[in-house]
Order: structure tokens, then C-alpha cells, then sequence
């Protein structure tokens, strides 16, 4: 994302206030905004990729056209009677072995480097239920037991405030601080379900009986909304998932407040 | 409120699958208690650990199985 945070400080330093994308917009067809390094990585990947596949895409077109003109039942009377060629296709066999092979460099690269787990300073537990998420910070116990753990339902279209989204908002976000590793371990209690988070590269199924671990490295405030992506019933497309990054210092408070409320 | 400070990354657990790094930490835990009783330091820690990894239930489930004497994980009376 090289370009898009050099026309991002560009706009900042002529004044202009940024905006990042991190929900998704009428008629979208590219990424979110991406908010943490893995989601960088996806993105360039994709766009990597790009541009071979408009190198493909532009060569089969050539070759089609040219044999749809020249070849053709109009200007060739006799049909040629053989089918086989060594030669063309040893060609068109390595050739796209080639291609996959470059191209599956960067892609192990980034798949190993998502899954690097480095020490986390926060763990958040997700547990989907049907139908909602609900969220553990067991990292910390109040001086009586207390622990923090709530839920996040969906906000009921008829209940939304101007500015809020249709079907993304929930009632209990979650916290985590920026510039922070932080653990997200997700599970389910009946169904499986998906915690997916497009800004921030990241979808895990949440399975029953089982803990999938995942690390999220925020790099700047904001509110980011995602979606379980696993079908897990019939309210499945009304469960989201809010995630608000905030300073550390603000996180503290926050923890600090939901422990003594 | 302690410095942040969660269960640290585990060589034997490195990936996705998180769920014998709970149950591990909940069966350390739980021996350390038996052995140095609930106020040693170091069984605070694991417990600590344990409660970061480990879902609440799950707690909750293993505990009343031990209390039951039907926990399926290896206890102090046991070994
Ligand atoms: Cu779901």
C-alpha cells in the first residue's frame, strides 16, 4: 500500500482531512483500507497477481482472435487432419508452471508470515453462539473476581442513529489497543462461525471444542466492522463484528471502567 | 491494574490450533495448586495464563468435573 499511504500523507500535508475506508460502500469492488500489516500484504499480493493475470488475459484473447480470423471454415476449404503437437505442448505446459511458481513465492511468503505468532500483549476470546458474538478479556480480574465479558448483538435497523450502518453496527464493540500484538482466540459454542474483519485481514472459523488463534497488529484508531462468514443459521447475516482501536492509554481506562462499573 | 501482560507465545503450540495450549495450561495450573496450594506466585501465573487462554466454560465445566472426580486430565490423586 505504498502508493495509497504516499497520497494519504500528501493530502494530510496539504490540510486535507483523510478518511479511511473501513466498512464496506455502495457498489465496491476493491479492498477496504487496510489497517494492520497482513492486510497490506494481502492487497499488494493481490495486486501482484493483477498483473499477471492481464498478461494471460491479454495473450488467450490474442491467440483466440487470431485463430477465430484466420482460421476459420470460410478461408480454410480442408480441415487439417492432425491433433497432436510435442513442440506446442511442452511450451504451454511450462510456461504456466513458470508463471505459477512465481507467483507462489510471495504467496507462501505472506502465508508464513500471518501465521508468525509474536508475544501478544492482549488476548481477546471470541465465541460465536447463534446469533450473536460474545467476548472474554480474561487478562484481567478485578480485586472481587470480576471478570469482562459481554456480548455484542446486532443493532435492529429501526434502532440506528444517523451515521450508523445497516446491518454492521452492534451495541458492545470491542476494544483493542493500537500498535499493540494482540491474540484474538475464536471459538463457538454450538455452530461454527467465521470472525472476519476485511480492514484488518483477518477471518478465522470458530469451531466448538476447538481454539483458533490469530494475531492482529492495528496501526491506526479507527472502527472496524466485519461479518461472520461461516452460514450458521438463519440469523447468520445479522451477527457483525465491531472492532475499535484506540490508544493504549484510552484501552487501560476502558478496561478499568468495565472492571469496576 | 498489573503492566499489559497476557500468556506468552508457546514453542510447543505454534499454530492456529490454540486449544491444547488451554487445556495444557488449565492441567498445569490446577497440579501446581495441588502441589504449592492457591497463594504460590508461580501457580497464580499459570493460572493467569490458563484464564487467558481457556474460554470461561470450559472453566467452569473442568472445574465441576473435578470437583465431580470426572475431570479426563491427570490430577494430583490420580498420579
Ligand atoms: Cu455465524
Amino acid at each position: 500500500m505504498k502508493s495509497v499511504n504516499t497520497i494519504v500523507i500528501f493530502l494530510i500535508t496539504f490540510g486535507y482531512e483523510v478518511i479511511y475506508n473501513d466498512a464496506p460502500v455502495l457498489w465496491q469492488t476493491g479492498f477496504q483500507d487496510p489497517a494492520t500489516p497482513v492486510m497490506e500484504g494481502i492487497i499488494n499480493l493481490h495486486h501482484d497477481f493483477i498483473f499477471f493475470f492481464i498478461l494471460i488475459f491479454v495473450f488467450v484473447l490474442w491467440i483466440l482472435l487470431r485463430a477465430i480470423y484466420f482460421f476459420n471454415s470460410r478461408v480454410n476449404k480442408v480441415a487439417i487432419n492432425y491433433s497432436h503437437g510435442t513442440l506446442i505442448e511442452l511450451i504451454w505446459t511450462i510456461i504456466p508452471i513458470m508463471i505459477l511458481m512465481t507467483i507462489a513465492v510471495p504467496s507462501f511468503a505472506l502465508l508464513y508470515s500471518i501465521d508468525e505468532i509474536i508475544n501478544p500483549a492482549v488476548t481477546v476470546k471470541a465465541v460465536g453462539h447463534q446469533w450473536y458474538w460474545s467476548y472474554e478479556y480474561s487478562d484481567y480480574i478485578g480485586e472481587n473476581g470480576e471478570i469482562i465479558n459481554f456480548d455484542s448483538y446486532i443493532i435492529p435497523e429501526e434502532d440506528l442513529e444517523i451515521g450508523q450502518f445497516r446491518l454492521l453496527e452492534v451495541d458492545n464493540r470491542i476494544i483493542v489497543p493500537v500498535n499493540t500484538h494482540v491474540r484474538v482466540i475464536v471459538t463457538s459454542a454450538d455452530v461454527i462461525h467465521s470472525w472476519a474483519v476485511p480492514s484488518l485481514g483477518v477471518k478465522c472459523d470458530g469451531i466448538p471444542g476447538r481454539l483458533n488463534q490469530i494475531s492482529l497488529f492495528i496501526k491506526r484508531e479507527g472502527v472496524y466492522y466485519g461479518q461472520c462468514s461461516e452460514l450458521c443459521g438463519v440469523n447468520h447475516g445479522f451477527i457483525p463484528i465491531v472492532v475499535e482501536a484506540v490508544p493504549l492509554d484510552n484501552y487501560i481506562d476502558w478496561i478499568q471502567k468495565k472492571l469496576y462499573a | 491494574m498489573e503492566s499489559l501482560s497476557t500468556a506468552p507465545r508457546d514453542e510447543r503450540f505454534p499454530h492456529t490450533n490454540q486449544t491444547r495450549n488451554c487445556w495444557v495450561r488449565y492441567v498445569e495450573w490446577k497440579l501446581c495448586e495441588e502441589k504449592h496450594g492457591e497463594e504460590e506466585s508461580e501457580c497464580k501465573k499459570f493460572g493467569r495464563w490458563a484464564r487467558a487462554l481457556c474460554p470461561v466454560d470450559w472453566i467452569e465445566r473442568w472445574d465441576e468435573q473435578r470437583a465431580n472426580g470426572t475431570f479426563p486430565g491427570p490430577s494430583g490423586e490420580s498420579s
